[in-house]
């Protein structure tokens, strides 16, 4: 294990910056989160088809790359770092993790090429250590009733996959009611879904909460990044913006707090990297019991520990930014608006700090007060 | 050289050296090159890259080991800056009995007047033929009473700017004229020293790097010294968090839910903090200590205080207790050691001692985010004229 980037990594990582750089400028992503098709498809479909990222955890024999969860986190990093609009975490990690769970093999197979895009139906801020609220129930002739709120990606899936208790349902999106609704985060929306009497068909079984884990241990990713945009961003400015006649990065009660927002980050980046190491493990298995129990015990701190740091380090960062750019910080022309959005939207995303540093509570032993 | 070939190397010297003998055992191990195989042969080391050094600690675990807490200051800090700036003659002299123990180090740096602003020190060292003549007073002087040597930074120079006119030296601290006096602490022993110099005579064969060059020298003891108190642990749930999480697991009795709150938010930047640490060593190991270390020495100082803070305040009546106030002296550090009550006001020091946190924060935002340093009074007036 290394929590350093290897060689093959950061080329992955060279390419996604490359093509965001040229797609994916703040002016364009503006433009689209102000229009009604805040998604960037094309941009989407160009991601899939040129560097193969929609199949990276996709094993080789079902047409995807056969990479990791290391390398899935590094494009999340670099994602996070343009809040580029594409549906990578909620097609490429969440929906694809589950199908992996539950052995699926031909949807799976269409979500690699990236011609087709899928959204696990559950609540984007449902916490994996949490029994999920049934809202969906399945009738006796087998159709699919019920609601969902607060679902990301869900409006530019083409397939719905939709948890029933430990099943997992496949439903195509034209037969679900999706109601995008304004959304704190405007570069990843949320919408409602609603089936009434959809038709669906059962995949298989799988654990809610190694899929939900998983993608809040590659989230820290994502979160990593947007914490390294705010804080390159941030550096950039007070060295150039002169108050009292000096650039305000001089004065040490702005230096000291660079420093400090500086080590939050470097920790980030070490508590990401090794959540991504632990769940890129062959036995991911993140079930704390089964056989692979203590490796999977290992994974599932990993990514609870890297789920509340990354989430808090992220908010953080980013508020400091605002405050750090003054006026300007506070303008719809200024970028930094779309990246506090998305901080804070994605703090609640996969489990909030709490819930995971509860988590942690029974990990590491460190039992609540009777 | 792989990690194989260093293996193979420990194997035999283990195979040929019997490890009952202690000093032998090290001297030895010293001459074979697996001291720190990072060094250059015939100094202790192989030439080999300095991740190989655990393939030697592993090969060589069961056998006599060197006492860390004594000779810190020595394996830290004056060995990688005797190699970086010593003259052949002084690295043959000193490097060996540095490592193998038999000579113990310490670092005359800070003085009364000279803390945060380490470079307007006024320890004087005048030129008088072949040798140097020390007078000044030097504090927070750990190890002193034990120590053979020290490291040693004077002025040399009062009439340029205070960065220009220092020299680094290594002192005999059994030279006529050095006089250790034991420091009392707020916790109540006397881990440190003051150090008077009067009239202590130095040969110039002592001098380490070019005379004027004090600073430049210094900074490469700074940087090993910052990567060596901010090490972190790097087992799991180790270091201080590990003490408090023990008496939490003990102690049901004592949980509320303000403390586990607490407790977990520490407990997940302790992991985190590790990992950073971890990482760093990664990247230490394929170069040089860079002010990242500065980094893991901050965190490392917060920590302990709001851990160690914790501790006490989870015990209740008992935190109202300390084990023993009596003034006598400490031979090594143990942050982790000894009564909750000590470990809290130890924990004190870790924000003030190897640059304060404040001066940290300096460091990192100057030499890592490359910010511009507050305007300077000092910098261009000769040191004599400084006010004090």
């Amino acid at each position: 294990m290394t929590l350093l980037y290897t060689e093959v990594e950061e080329e992955l990582r060279a390419s996604v910056r490359d093509l965001l750089a040229d797609r994916c400028g703040f002016d364009a992503v503006l433009k689209r989160v102000e229009s009604d098709t805040p998604y960037d498809m094309e941009l989407w479909k160009t991601l899939g088809r040129e560097i193969g990222v929609a199949g990276l955890l996709v094993p080789e024999e079902y047409g995807g790359a056969g990479a990791s969860a290391r390398e899935a986190a590094v494009v999340l990093e670099e994602l996070g770092r343009a809040v580029a609009p594409v549906p990578f975490l909620t097609s490429a990690v969440l929906a694809t993790k589950a199908l992996l769970e539950v052995g699926e093999e031909d949807l799976i197979q269409e979500l690699a090429s990236g011609e087709t895009t899928a959204a696990l139906v559950v609540p984007l801020a449902a916490s994996p250590y949490r029994p999920l609220r049934e809202t969906v129930t399945v009738g006796e002739d087998g159709t699919l009733s019920g609601e969902v709120r607060g679902v990301a990606g869900a409006d530019v899936a083409d397939v719905l996959l939709v948890p029933v208790g430990s099943a997992l349902y496949r439903v195509e999106a034209e037969h679900a009611r999706i109601e995008v609704v304004p959304s704190l985060d405007l570069t990843r929306p949320v919408a409602t879904v609603a089936f009434s009497g959809a038709r669906g068909e059962v995949l298989g079984h799988f654990e809610r909460r190694k899929v939900l884990a998983f993608g809040a241990g590659l989230l820290a990713s994502e979160q990593l990044g947007v914490a390294e945009w705010c804080l390159e961003t941030t550096l950039a400015y007070i060295k150039e913006r002169h108050q009292f006649a000096r650039p305000i990065g001089s004065f040490q009660a702005i230096k000291h707090r660079m420093a400090d927002l500086w080590l939050d980050v470097v920790r980030a980046r070490a508590a990401a990297r090794n959540a991504a190491d632990l769940l890129a493990a062959p036995s991911d298995h993140l079930a704390p019991s089964g056989a692979s129990g203590a490796a999977g015990a290992d994974a599932e701190l990993a990514a609870a520990v890297a789920g509340s740091w990354c989430s808090e380090v992220a908010l953080h960062v980013a508020e400091e930014s605002v405050q750090l750019h003054g006026g300007i910080g506070m303008t719809w022309e200024h970028p930094v608006h779309l990246y506090l959005k998305r901080a804070k939207a994605s703090e609640i995303a996969l489990g909030a700090p709490g819930a995971h540093r509860e988590a942690v509570a029974e990990l590491a032993d460190l039992p609540a007060p009777a | 050289m792989t990690g194989e070939d260093v293996a193979s190397l420990a194997r035999e010297f283990l195979a040929a050296h019997d490890p009952g003998d202690r000093l032998e055992f090290l001297r030895a191990r010293f001459d074979a090159g697996l001291a720190w195989v990072h060094f250059p042969k015939g100094l202790g080391g192989l030439g080999a890259p300095r991740e190989l050094q655990q393939v030697v600690e592993r090969e060589l675990a069961g056998t006599p080991q060197l006492d860390t807490g004594v000779q810190g200051i020595g394996l830290g800090m004056a060995a990688p800056t005797i190699l970086a700036f010593g003259t052949e003659e002084q690295k043959k002299r000193f490097l060996r009995p540095l490592w193998t123990g038999e000579e113990i180090w310490c670092q005359l740096f800070s003085e009364p007047g000279a803390g945060s602003d380490l470079a307007t020190l006024g320890t004087r060292a005048v030129r008088d033929g072949d040798e140097w003549v020390v007078d000044g007073q030097k504090v927070w002087t750990s190890g002193a009473h034990h120590a053979r040597w020290a490291i040693l930074v004077a002025r040399t120079d009062p009439d340029v700017p205070k960065h220009r006119g220092m020299t680094y030296f290594v002192c005999d601290m059994h030279a006529p004229g050095v006089e250790v006096r034991p420091l009392r602490q707020i916790t109540g022993e006397a881990e440190f020293n003051e150090v008077f110099l009067t009239g202590v005579r130095l040969g110039d064969d002592l001098r380490l790097g070019e005379i004027g060059d004090g600073w430049r020298v210094a900074q490469m003891t700074l940087m090993n010294e910052r990567v060596a108190i901010g090490g972190a642990p790097v087992r799991r749930g180790g270091g201080m968090v590990g003490v408090v999480a023990e008496t939490w697991r003990s102690r049901p009795e004592l949980r509320t839910h303000d403390l586990h709150q607490r407790l977990l938010r520490l407990w997940v930047e302790s992991e985190v903090t590790r990992l950073a640490g971890a990482r760093l060593r990664e990247q230490l190991s394929v170069g040089q200590p860079g002010p990242e270390g500065s980094g893991m020495k901050l965190s490392f100082a917060s920590l302990n205080q709001a851990l160690s803070g914790l501790d006490v305040e989870l015990r209740g009546e008992e935190g109202l207790e300390y084990d023993d106030w009596s003034f006598r002296r400490s031979d090594s550090v143990d942050f982790f050691g000894r009564g909750a009550g000590y470990r809290y006001l130890r924990a004190k020091g870790n924000s003030i001692e190897g640059g304060t946190s404040e001066i940290l924060r300096n460091i990192v935002a100057e030499r890592v985010l490359g910010l511009p340093s507050e305007p300077r009074v000092d910098k261009d007036v000769p040191w004599k004229d400084l006010p004090r």
